[in-house]
């Protein structure tokens, strides 16, 4: 019986000492993941990028717009589907890989088929919890040739280095503590096609140019959450489903700087977000914000996993401490 | 979809989530009419007791509960401590929650005691 005492208490010695050494090498990465910053929970966009590194999956996220006629073609209407995959490959590192199917409709008929592939790096350099801001480097490959011709795919890659920054308002006075829900998400890019023009020639032998310029891009999410008015500052009463909501506006901006530079062009996206134990549901509309963009409303819908939480102990964290 | 649903249910079994506070009592930003007996904070995930924490400050940053935080066996979400007798004044309750699988939140909000 002692002996049988004993056992059970170097047992339970063990798994302390286990959970123990578990917790300190959770705690000294600051791994939370997906989007942890202190007590703030950033959720993951739709339109544009995180400023975290995460195992996270996105399946699939669904889009429909009408682009609008041009002096490039008539008025297409776009419709996609995607699956993007985030990896952690340490707990501040990680990569991320993507692929879009596309159908496009216009007057002649349609025509559907793969876009470009695309692949990514990140790098978390910077998290401070006590001001819930966190900020990331990283490169976004759009890999040439891999898609379809027939729906624009282009043959050459588009290299898109870019900086991303977070920050919740937790840390504002009780005068604004309404305001503390608040919280920004941003990112500034600049997209290097690695071809400066492309020239084909028509059946009479005559040549045209498409120039292709770099690009700075710009995307920013304004976030308002309602899980963190419940739980931080006041309890207003929400139950299930609205307790979990979080109101967002993204702006995704393109602006060309060079090889015969265009104007800004862009969509302001507003929408709602719903953040469950394992999973994320995301509705927005996507709304030019100008006529160079052209084309009218259109929606983007998105399920989002967190594989982090599906699986703990698996693939859902980072393969290198 | 359906396929992906299920692979997940497949896969995911048993998973652990991040513990969100889902309710507390006093309520988060409110005011009470005399001082609570205990704080206690329910989660939306069972907690390991050894390593989730639980304090209560008063304004000045003293502590002003017994110590005795305490998980309970029965329902492992709910965590809670017992204070002293408190006057009135605003206070703070800062915990720390340590889910199953070592994911950690952390939070606090406040709450005041009216007389």
């Amino acid at each position: 019986m002692r002996s049988h005492d004993r056992t059970k208490r170097i047992m339970k010695a063990t798994a302390l000492a286990a959970l123990a050494f578990l917790a300190c090498a959770g705690l000294h990465h600051g791994a939370s993941a997906h989007g942890f910053a202190g007590k703030r929970f950033f959720p993951a966009t739709l339109a544009t990028d995180d400023p975290f590194v995460a195992d996270e999956l996105s399946l699939p996220t669904l889009a429909r717009r009408n682009l609008g006629a041009s002096e490039d073609g008539p008025a297409i209407e776009q419709s996609s589907a995607s699956i993007d995959i985030a990896k952690r490959i340490t707990p501040r590192f990680g990569v991320e890989v993507g692929a879009t199917w596309l159908r496009l409709k216009g007057d002649e008929g349609r025509v559907s088929g793969l876009d470009n592939f695309a692949a990514g790096a990140k790098y978390q350099f910077h998290l401070d919890e006590a001001h819930e801001s966190i900020a990331s480097v990283g490169v976004d490959w759009d890999i040439g040739s891999t898609g379809a011709k027939r729906v624009g795919a282009e043959s050459f890659s588009t290299v898109t280095p870019a900086l991303f920054v977070g920050k919740g308002f937790g840390d504002l006075p009780d005068s604004a503590q309404f305001l503390r829900p608040l919280a920004l998400t941003g990112s500034l890019g600049v997209a290097m096609p690695t071809r400066a023009s492309t020239t084909t020639f028509d059946d009479d032998g005559n040549a045209s140019i498409e120039r292709h310029p770099n690009a700075l891009t710009v995307g920013l999410a304004v976030e308002y959450s309602l899980p963190y008015l419940q739980s931080f500052v006041k309890d207003i009463g929400l139950s299930e489903p609205f307790n979990r909501l979080i109101p967002v506006v993204e702006l995704d901006l393109q602006k060309p700087f060079d090889r015969g530079a265009g104007p800004w062009t862009g969509t302001v996206n507003p929408g709602l977000l719903w953040a469950g134990r394992y999973m994320q549901l995301g509705l927005e509309a996507v709304i030019p914000v100008n006529h160079a963009t052209g084309g009218g409303t259109g929606v983007l819908f998105q399920v989002h996993f967190f594989m982090d939480d599906l699986f703990p102990k698996t693939i859902g964290r980072p393969l290198l401490k | 979809m359906r396929l992906a649903a299920l692979v997940f249910a497949l896969l995911a079994s048993p998973a652990f989530a991040h513990a969100f506070l889902e309710r507390a009592d006093p309520r988060v930003g409110s005011t009470v009419d005399k001082s609570p007996a205990r704080v206690m904070l329910q989660f939306t995930e069972a907690l390991e007791p050894a390593f989730s924490t639980l304090k209560v400050v008063d304004a000045a940053g003293h502590e002003v509960d017994s110590g005795d935080k305490q998980v309970d066996p029965k329902d492992r979400r709910m965590m809670s401590v017992s204070v002293r007798a408190l006057k009135p004044g605003a206070y703070k309750v800062i915990w720390r929650a340590l889910s199953a699988d070592t994911h950690v939140t952390q939070g606090d909000f406040k709450f005041e005691v009216r007389r």
